[in-house]
């Protein structure tokens, strides 16, 4: 049965075409076309594509950080959590006086460390994942709130705020805002990790199957532990970037935040049971999401219109997920 | 215990009846025309070798399976399940060898599971209580020990095999009770009360099917057998005419043990007795937390040492053990010049490779390509440190898959896609390229093809004559008996002697792994 499978159709269809990240570009290009048509006069402009890369650097780089964990076979619920923690962080280092690099600096670390509660819980103690950071969710809420108390800290930003502003006259020539440079050399440099590295095959190895990665001599726990850490400084990134957008620290901040995220990888190819899924895929997804907000917007439909849209998405890119697995069978 | 020999006509009605089943499963044939007589107030042993045709056998009687022809009857009428459900309504139960009960529920409700009491989809409480008291004391006796109300995790594995009995005696009209290894996980006080109970539901005239691989047991509590050998009913008659060695005689087929394997000329080559040769692994007295209970061994370079045994002896857990994979309960394992902890890495930096018996489940990394799930034990030296070199690995992975002969299109491919002896070859070019010297292999040639397990035995072989040691698990004796120097049987938990494979025929491998050696 697998012999004839394997020399059937999937054999003779362009391998290519298997790659995880094809469908969500395809979905990019459409979307973005069906807008551009809909929307001639206002949607295919300069600005607004450099608005809604702007727009995707938060979800994307945690995204981003979040494919490790999906491909690890996990889930990370706290993200939400962890970058409201995070503003708050920066917001109030830099109202005890501290310049903005050393308050961004603070900001990661408080992400960081995070995820390395996340990833000692997940990855020494054994926890399921999703029961881990639906602890830490709630608790790393309730501490933002308890550090902020319950209000927004306004701070003055001494320059973080510009990370993701539109440039100002004179540096058109950086075609992008600082923030948003950072963040794409950042996914690259997680997604070469991911690809080339001896820890990134143990990544997808411990999400293809724990006990054969075991078997193979790798340190399951401490590749677990590893990368929600590594996800916690992604995390502590958009947390920076959030606090740029808003240049306050803000606890109630990004609730929700995680299903978006996840929505993101899952869109961009990326399984719940682990083994599967590439960071530019989630990048897509995160676009994707941006362009359907933004499109609706521009086209003048309102807000539940987008809801439904996303929520399409989700289904079909899961729906053509498996239709693509089936034929690897 | 001598009062139980009860199958006179009067009491033997016939209870189930099979005529002419045959099932088949891809290219294996499991079944090839079985009749099976089953009479109630009669316990019915069922024998074979492991893949004999048993467990399909249960599976069709039990409803989880049909057959693709043949008939069956239920006292006189047609028997046709179509499924497990629908057999239990009809009154054939099954009692799973894997116990199956859900450990966060009480007694009470797992033996009730599914046959609830209900109105409007309401449970009514007290009758289940009363009907799942009445069951569980049917097993237990009047003053049992279990209480309804205990979690089922709780309970001893003898506990759980009675509430598993008491459970399928739950349900109304019970008539055919199916046994698989029912004493596979009890000590022998349990299996002695096991029999009594036993006993008692025969009076009750059930029938009782009852599977087991342990010949006394079969001798003390069973009326009449049924030996099944590749698909077909080799033997059948009644316990009183039989003996234990008659017995191993009809599952291991006689003829078969006298032949010398066309491979035996590859031993040739290594006819002197290889005690010369340096020890690569020593194990001493090693008892693990349940299995094994006792084994030593000791495995030289360029020899070939196998285990034989049933499932469940043992004998996976002594090469976990040895692995690091699973805890070491007592004794001493060296490896090469190494003693002291283990674990998988470790092992595999001194020089051991592990092929598991569970290929899909432990073995591969089915999502992953050929060449990642072959080179994954052994990354370094693919690329600057800490990178893997997609070329490098490719190339590295050509080499062993054309040496392997595997078939594939790529190894870029995935290893889901690929048959399953192509699957354990990959398997076991991974403990090629990471250089093993110590291969530990599980059940190496399960569920392959006979052209690639030919080529799987013939590159054992070749690994032993390259000065590589090999310790191989298998449950098929005739390949044992061609691929291996010396060999050693498991019983229950127990390693006995390891003797040249030449001291060893088929016969008394089967004998000794039945525990059959002692009583004839």
């Amino acid at each position: 049965m697998t012999t004839m499978s394997s020399k059937g159709l999937s054999g003779l269809s362009l391998p290519k075409l298997r790659a995880a990240w094809i469908g969500p570009l395809l979905a990019v290009v459409l979307l973005f076309g069906l807008f551009a048509i809909l929307a001639h006069e206002t949607f295919p402009t300069t600005n607004t594509v450099v608005t809604m890369l702007r727009q995707t650097t938060v979800v994307g780089i945690a995204a981003v950080g979040m494919t490790m964990i999906i491909v690890l076979g996990g889930i990370d619920l706290s993200v939400g959590s962890a970058v409201a923690l995070t503003t708050v962080a920066v917001a109030l280092m830099l109202r005890g006086g501290h310049g903005a690099f050393a308050s961004a600096l603070a900001g990661i670390a408080a992400a960081t460390l995070c995820g390395a509660i996340n990833g000692a819980l997940v990855g020494y103690m054994k926890f399921v994942p999703f029961i881990a950071t639906l602890g830490t969710m709630s608790l790393l809420r309730g501490l933002c709130k308890g550090m902020a108390s319950e209000q927004k800290i306004d701070a003055e930003p001494h320059g973080l705020e510009t990370l993701l502003a539109p440039l100002p006259d004179g540096r058109e020539w950086m075609l992008l805002p600082t923030g948003v440079w950072i963040t794409v050399i950042l996914a690259i440099a997680v997604a070469l990790l991911l690809r080339t590295t001896q820890a990134g095959r143990y990544v997808f190895a411990v999400g293809s199957s724990e006990p054969a990665a075991r078997l193979c001599g790798i340190n399951v726990p401490r590749v677990k532990f590893g990368v929600f850490a590594l996800a916690g400084i992604l995390v502590g990134w958009a947390g920076v970037l959030e606090f740029s957008r808003l240049t306050v620290g803000d606890p109630t901040d990004s609730v929700g935040l995680e299903l978006d995220v996840i929505a993101a990888v899952v869109i961009g190819g990326g399984s719940l049971s682990g083994g599967e899924g590439s960071v530019l895929g989630s990048v897509l997804g995160a676009l994707l999401m941006t362009i359907i907000k933004t499109g609706c917007t521009h086209v003048g439909l309102p807000n539940w219109v987008q809801e439904i849209l996303t929520g399409i998405i989700i289904v079909v890119a899961v729906g053509l997920d498996r239709i693509r697995h089936r034929q690897g069978e | 215990m001598s009062a139980s020999v009860l199958h006179g006509p009067a009491s033997g009605a016939v209870g189930l009846m099979a005529r002419g089943l045959q099932k088949t499963f891809g290219a294996t044939r499991a079944l090839r025309g079985v009749d099976l007589e089953v009479r109630s107030g009669e316990i019915h042993a069922l024998m074979g070798e492991n893949g004999a045709g048993k467990s399909t056998l249960m599976s069709i009687l039990s409803g989880a399976a049909t057959p693709d022809t043949g008939s069956m009857e239920l006292g006189g009428a047609p028997y046709r399940p179509s499924g497990p459900r629908d057999a239990r309504h009809a009154g054939v139960l099954l009692v799973h060898q894997e116990l199956s009960l859900c450990g966060h529920m009480t007694v009470g409700e797992n033996v009730m599971l599914g046959i609830e009491p209900a109105q409007f989809g309401f449970l009514r409480r007290s009758e289940m209580r009363a009907k799942a008291e009445q069951a569980l004391r049917s097993v237990t006796g009047k003053e049992g020990t279990i209480s309804l109300d205990a979690r089922a995790a709780d309970l001893s594995p003898a506990d759980r095999q009675l509430v598993e009995i008491a459970r399928a005696l739950a349900v109304p009209g019970c008539r055919i009770l199916l046994l698989d290894e029912p004493t596979s996980s009890l000590a022998a006080g349990d299996v002695d009360r096991l029999f009594v109970l036993l006993r008692e539901l025969k009076q009750r005239s059930l029938a009782i099917v009852y599977i087991s691989h342990f010949l006394e047991e079969i001798l003390r509590v069973c009326d009449v057998y049924t030996v099944l050998r590749d698909g077909q009913v080799a033997e059948k008659g009644t316990i009183a005419d039989t003996t234990a060695k008659k017995l191993v005689l009809a599952m291991s087929g006689g003829a078969s043990s006298a032949g010398t394997s066309p491979i035996e000329e590859a031993l040739v080559s290594s006819e002197g007795e290889p005690t010369e040769k340096a020890p690569v692994l020593v194990v001493e007295n090693v008892a693990g937390v349940k299995k094994p209970s006792q084994a030593s061994l000791t495995v030289h370079r360029g020899e070939v040492v196998g285990i034989a045994g049933l499932l469940g002896a043992g004998r996976t857990e002594l090469l976990r053990m040895i692995f690091g994979l699973d805890p070491v309960a007592q004794g001493s394992i060296k490896v090469a010049s190494h003693s002291g902890g283990a674990s998988p890495a470790r092992r595999i930096a001194q020089g051991v490779g592990f092929l598991s018996e569970d290929r899909k489940g432990e073995g591969l990394l089915l999502s992953m390509s050929i060449a990642d799930n072959l080179t994954m034990s052994r990354l370094s030296g693919l690329g600057p440190s800490g990178f893997v070199k997609d070329g490098a690995q490719r190339e590295s992975a050509k080499k062993w898959t054309d040496m392997l002969a595997v078939k594939m299109r790529d190894v870029g491919q995935k290893v889901r896609d690929l048959s399953g002896g192509n699957q354990q070859k990959v398997a076991l070019a991974r403990l090629l390229h990471q250089e093993a010297d110590l291969f530990l292999l599980d059940e190496p040639t399960r569920g392959v093809d006979i052209n690639s397990k030919t080529q799987i035995e013939r590159h054992i072989r070749a690994l032993a004559a390259s000065g590589k040691a090999v310790l191989v698990v298998s449950s098929h004796l005739p390949d044992l008996l061609s691929i291996c120097d010396r060999i050693g049987v498991m019983y229950r938990g127990r390693l006995g002697e390891i003797r040249p494979a030449s001291a060893w025929t088929e016969h008394a491998l089967l004998a000794a792994a039945t525990g059959a050696e002692g009583n004839t």
